[in-house]
């Protein structure tokens, strides 16, 4: 109950960022660096590979299984941004609509390791790399993230390396930790 | 696609532009990435953005298609003067990506791309790697799309030694 209050003020500042504001949320001092968060599975069919190229990524490799036999992927696999695209949405679902995360100023590194076929079951795995503090802005804080989509077979496919901000719970805590780093 | 020995450092090519309406900034984040303030216009005017704007995702895929597009044009062109074209293979992804302004309804975005470093690969000799600098700047010259990319590109046939 002795937190409540404080979880309410919080609240009240950023209370556009998500509708399910009831729930408890991870703050940016929740982070603790070597905790695993594990998304639930989801299916990658060929028509969305399919769909997806046509917008955004035409090259026949990702449109054709013809073409795709004949290029460097050896049968249809999805866009590399495709499956960044795949691990937003379902961090967006599960993990994230869990925090109070502010987004991130950008993308330190992907690695597209194994391609992604048709039919393939997914997962996104979050990794706690560190955390530190924002110095512009006392409210928030950044937390360093190795993500990686992880096939059925849990080979990796893809890891990505982002540093996003997340609210932190009190601009009390936010002031003592800036005098003290 | 020009073959590996006929790409330079500093060579920049201008991709194409595009100019994002509400109604893709809002179908792309639903799909994608549901967040308010790429949802809804009330919502997003509350946010720190002020206005509805597109996710980063979004701002990144329309690099890869007016990118593949202007390759595209480019063979079409190389075939129309009898010259060979040369083989994109795939890329082992990026490094360094910043979204350092939001685009807003109805900004014009300008996608730019350019060679930083040429090296061949060591495990496969029919292909080297491209690094280049790819950049979108809005109409008012702000940058809003920063990311450093590598693909493998076709060598000629010999590979080895240029001519």
């Amino acid at each position: 109950m002795a937190l409540f209050p404080r979880l309410l003020n919080v609240i009240g500042n950023h209370s556009l960022l998500g509708p399910d504001i009831a729930v408890p949320q991870r703050h940016w001092e929740d982070f603790t660096p070597g905790s695993v968060f594990e998304s639930e599975p989801r299916r990658v069919t060929r028509e969305e590979i399919i769909e997806f190229a046509a917008a955004f990524d035409p090259q026949p490799m990702h449109l054709d299984e013809e073409a795709a036999r004949a290029s460097m992927l050896g049968s249809l696999a999805a866009s590399g941004w495709h499956s960044c695209c795949l691990l937003m949405r379902m961090l967006s679902d599960g993990f994230l609509s869990e925090t109070r995360f502010m987004g991130a100023p950008g993308i330190e590194e992907v690695r597209w390791l194994k391609p992604l076929r048709p039919g393939e079951s997914i997962r996104a795995r979050a990794t706690v790399l560190e955390s530190r503090p924002s110095r512009s802005r006392p409210e928030l804080g950044f937390v360093k993230f190795l993500f990686e989509l992880v096939d059925s077979s849990g080979a990796c496919l893809m890891t990505l390396t982002v540093s996003p901000m997340f609210a932190r719970r009190t601009a009390a805590d936010a002031s003592r930790d800036g005098a003290s780093g | 696609m020009r073959f590996f020995e006929d790409i330079a450092v500093g060579d920049r090519a201008e991709i194409g532009r595009h100019t994002f309406t509400a109604e893709e900034i809002k179908a792309f984040a639903a799909r994608f990435d549901p967040q308010p303030f790429h949802l809804d216009e009330g919502a997003a005017a509350h946010s720190l953005f002020g206005a509805l704007c597109a996710s980063g995702w979004h701002t990144a895929c329309l690099w890869m298609r007016l990118a593949v597009e202007h390759r595209r044009r480019e063979d079409a062109e190389r075939r129309a003067r009898g010259e060979p074209v040369a083989a994109l293979g795939v890329s082992p992804g990026f490094r360094d990506l910043r979204w350092p302004n939001p685009v807003y309804v109805g900004d014009t975005v300008t996608y730019a791309t350019e060679v930083l470093e040429l090296r061949p690969s060591a495990s496969r000799p029919v292909w080297g790697i491209m690094t280049a600098r790819n950049t979108g700047t809005n109409q008012r010259g702000e940058p809003v799309l920063l990311f450093i990319s590598s693909a493998f590109v076709e060598r000629r046939q010999n590979g080895g030694p240029s001519s």
